[in-house]
């Protein structure tokens, strides 16, 4: 069962209130996406500890609903 | 032994070890693939797991890391990340360092 790109970023944010969420749909089939997730409550975590972060908040989607979601996390640049 | 003893013990007694779909040789994945690329690239020998040849191995080692998706690298007994995140590290030069200090080969910068 595919996953809407707004749901995506809507559980990512109820985990991550403070993260600027971006969502590329890669394949146009609901299946595979892109996410860049950038959140100053990131900073001073490692990078395993930020993507976990963000699985954390797809509450075990991802790998069911969510076959491909590519991650890229950050904290903002100012 | 249970899974996670034997997840455990190869982490441990391998300096390198990815967890992976398919084989270094023959990935079934393009995640997997990507990270096979990366370290046949840096000449960094290592030890692949296929996690496609036992249901309790592919689950088991997404609860061994907290980590729910496939491939995992593990360098010194210690999880460095995913796909994604080895791809970054790579283009960043931080791979590199991380397994600079691995016994075998030479990695080049």
């Amino acid at each position: 069962m595919p996953m809407d790109a707004n749901e995506i970023e809507r559980l990512i944010k109820s985990r991550i209130p403070d993260a600027s969420v971006t969502i590329r749909d890669l394949a146009g089939d609901g299946d595979h996406y892109a996410a860049t997730v950038i959140a100053e409550s990131f900073r001073g975590k490692s990078r395993v500890q930020q993507h976990q972060l963000v699985y954390e908040a797809l509450k075990g989607q991802m790998g069911g609903a969510l076959h491909a979601l590519a991650l890229q996390t950050g904290i903002p640049n100012n | 032994m249970s899974i996670q003893q034997f997840i455990d013990n190869e982490v441990k007694s391998n300096d390198v070890v990815l967890f992976m779909k398919g084989t270094p040789q023959f990935p079934q994945c393009g995640f997997s693939g990507q990270v096979v690329q990366i370290l046949d690239h840096l000449g960094v020998s290592y030890k692949g797991i296929n996690v496609l040849e036992s249901d309790d191995l592919r689950e088991g080692i997404k609860a061994y890391a907290q980590w729910p998706t496939i491939p995992q690298l593990y360098v010194k007994g210690e999880f460095v990340g995913g796909c994604d995140i080895i791809r970054e590290m790579f283009q960043a030069g931080e791979l590199q360092e991380v397994l600079k200090d691995v016994a075998g080969k030479p990695v080049s910068a």
